[in-house]
C-alpha cells in the first residue's frame, strides 16, 4: 500500500440521530484493512469525541480520514464558534455544554482529554468566530 | 468462560436484544457520562448504565463492550434499540439498582475466574 487512502464524512450538526456515524464507519473500514485492534480502539474513542464535539458545539462539520502505510490522520474541521481558551478546554471537567445536552450523557468535559490520551499527536487550530480544526495522528509502525 | 447469555440467565435479566449471546464477558464498567465510558470501558466489559438514549448504542459499538445492561428498570429509547440492532449489540435490563447489579456481576465474574 503505497498510495494514500482517503475517506470523507459529513458530520450532521442538526440532530443526534446520526451522531457517531463517521466514527462507526471508520472503525469498520479500519477493521477491513486489518489495522491493529488497539489502534482501532484509540481512533474510535478519539474520533467519536471529536465528532460529538462538532455536533454539540459547532453545528457539524467535516471528518476526513487519511491512511498511508505507516500513518493514519483524522482531520475534524468545523466552522463553529471556535475555542476561546484551548488550555482551559483541554482540562478534565471543563465544559460549556448546556443542560439539555448534559441530560443525554455529554458535558463531562472529558472529550478533548480523551482525544489527547487516545492519539499519538493532537493538533488544535482554532479561531473564535471562524472555526476549529483538530488533527489526530497515529503512527502505525511504532513499538507497541 | 462467562458469556452474556449465561449472565442474563443467572441474573434473570430482561433481554431486549441478544444478537451475540455467546460473547464472553471479561470485566465490567458502570457509568452514565459518555466521555467517561468512552475513555474507561474496556472491550469485553459488561456496561451498566441508566442512560437510555441512542448515543448509548454508538458508544457501546465503539468501545466494543460485550453488552449494555440498563439498571433500575430503565427502558432504552426506540432509537437506541434500533441502533443496537443495526450494530449487533447486546442490550439487557434489570430492575436492580446499579450497586446491587454490579455486585452480582462481579461475583459471577469471580466465580467463573476461579473455575479456570
Ligand atoms: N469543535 C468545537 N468547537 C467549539 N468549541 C468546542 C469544540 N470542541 C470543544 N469545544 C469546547 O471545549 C469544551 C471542552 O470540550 P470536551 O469535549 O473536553 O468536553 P464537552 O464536550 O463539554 O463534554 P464531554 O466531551 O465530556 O461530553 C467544550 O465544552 C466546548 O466549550
Ligand atoms: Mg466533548
Amino acid at each position: 500500500m503505497s498510495e494514500t487512502l482517503h475517506y470523507h464524512f459529513d458530520v450532521d450538526g442538526a440532530s443526534f440521530a446520526n451522531a457517531g456515524r463517521a466514527s462507526v464507519e471508520t472503525k469498520k473500514l479500519l477493521r477491513q484493512l486489518g489495522v491493529a485492534p488497539n489502534i482501532i480502539r484509540s481512533i474510535s474513542v478519539a474520533m467519536y469525541e471529536g465528532e460529538i464535539n462538532m455536533v454539540i458545539h459547532a453545528h457539524g462539520g467535516d471528518a476526513d480520514v487519511y491512511i498511508t502505510e505507516d500513518t493514519i490522520i483524522i482531520i475534524l474541521k468545523d466552522e463553529g464558534p471556535g475555542i476561546r481558551n484551548v488550555e482551559e478546554a483541554m482540562k478534565e471537567g471543563f465544559s460549556t455544554a448546556p443542560e439539555n445536552i448534559r441530560a443525554l450523557g455529554f458535558g463531562a468535559g472529558m472529550g478533548l482529554p480523551n482525544m489527547k490520551r487516545y492519539s499519538d499527536e493532537m493538533h488544535i487550530d482554532t479561531k473564535v468566530g471562524v472555526g476549529t480544526t483538530i488533527e489526530l495522528w497515529y503512527h502505525l509502525n511504532k513499538q507497541q | 468462560m462467562l458469556t452474556v447469555e449465561m449472565l442474563a440467565k443467572e441474573l434473570d435479566l430482561n433481554i431486549m436484544m441478544l444478537p451475540d449471546g455467546g460473547r464472553e464477558i471479561e470485566g465490567g464498567y458502570a457509568g452514565d457520562l459518555l466521555s467517561w465510558v468512552m475513555g474507561r470501558a474496556q472491550p469485553g466489559d459488561a456496561w451498566v448504565t441508566i442512560m437510555s438514549n441512542m448515543n448509548v448504542s454508538a458508544v457501546a459499538q465503539l468501545t466494543d463492550v460485550a453488552c449494555v445492561i440498563f439498571a433500575e428498570g430503565v427502558v432504552p429509547d426506540r432509537e437506541a434499540v434500533n441502533k443496537a440492532e443495526l450494530h449487533g449489540i447486546n442490550l439487557l435490563g434489570s430492575d436492580l439498582g446499579v450497586f446491587e447489579l454490579c455486585h452480582k456481576i462481579s461475583s459471577m465474574l469471580e466465580e467463573y475466574r476461579d473455575e479456570n
